[in-house]
């Protein structure tokens, strides 16, 4: 068990950590058995990965304006069977540090995200340049702050053009400009989520690093950001 | 387009300020910080690096919100899970 956490008296039953819970000891007997135990057991897994499914896909229900419900829970279905095959196949990864079931709705949750994402942006082009660029205006601000926030984003938009590699910059503008999002960006560049997004972190380094160069700083202490 | 949106566009272009965990990292420890966090324990404590990924990344910070909003669901739904 891990250090930092508190004693379990402290804790209620649902959020006990699992190391002791005989019902993930259960679900790992059962899902390690031969069949027909284990038969059962995979049965029961892929049950509750659909209910997680279409737990998300309805959350992100208003991406999808065009989906009908027959659509939309062929969706769910997918990303049960694919989270289901990813629980058996990572099985041995559980390490008792939350419920199984709580374990398991991650991957069901993962899919399903993640194609609901792709789905809403199939058939449409990235954008290529910022959108979002000039409507920064804030009528309530004072004239010194908005030119603070001018000059902020000016070093911004130059930072972006001279700072970034071109893929840095591509990256950047899609995710943080224009609301792509990674895994749509990662489909399209044939890449992956983990990989997107260690491309956006050393962008945002870059621009951190140009924007401190040009004198701003996160703390606000120089016209900050 | 106001100060908050302008904070929040800012977020996304500059990240956040602490070290934060990749989202394969972030992944692999969600279900326990969100349990931690259900259990009122100090979570970003337990799982540094974890408040800032999910400050830092929208898809991972989604998914995040899904997990903890079905763990409270099967909280009053006995038996659900």
């Amino acid at each position: 068990m891990n250090e930092l956490l508190l004693p379990s008296a402290k804790m209620p039953a649902m959020t006990k950590p699992s190391s002791t819970d005989a019902s993930s000891r259960d679900w790992l007997r059962d899902l390690r058995a031969d069949d027909p135990v284990r038969e059962e057991a995979v049965a029961r897994l892929r049950s509750l990965l659909l209910r997680a499914a279409r737990f998300e896909v309805a959350r992100r229900r208003p991406a999808l304006p065009q989906l009908g419900g027959a659509e939309l829970d062929d969706l769910a279905q997918e990303a049960a069977d694919d989270a289901t095959v990813s629980v058996l196949r990572r099985l041995d990864d559980f390490r008792g540090e939350s419920r199984f079931t709580t374990w398991a709705y991650k991957f069901a949750l993962l899919e399903a995200a993640v194609k609901v994402r792709r789905r809403a942006w199939r058939g449409r082009e990235l954008p290529v340049e910022p959108d979002t660029w000039g409507s920064f205006e804030d009528p309530g601000a004072g004239p010194e702050e908005r030119a603070e926030r001018a000059l902020l984003l000016a070093a911004i938009r130059e930072g972006i053009a001279t700072a970034l590699t071109p893929r840095q910059r591509r990256v950047l503008v899609a995710l943080a400009l224009d609301g792509v999002p990674i895994d749509v960006l990662a489909e399209r560049l044939g890449t992956s989520r983990n990989a997107l997004y260690k491309s956006l972190h050393d962008a945002r380094r870059s621009l951190r690093a140009h924007l401190e160069g040009n004198g701003f700083t996160r703390d606000g202490s120089t016209g900050g950001w | 387009m106001g100060s908050s949106d302008l904070s929040l566009t800012l977020l996304r272009l500059l990240g956040p300020a602490e070290s934060e965990l990749d989202c394969d990292e972030c992944f692999a420890v969600l279900d326990r910080y969100v349990e931690l966090q259900l259990g009122g324990v100090d979570a970003d404590r337990a799982v540094p690096g974890m408040h800032a990924h999910l400050a830092g990344c929208p898809a991972c910070a989604e998914e995040h919100e899904s997990l903890r909003a079905l763990l409270e669901l099967d909280s009053m739904e006995p038996g659900a899970s």
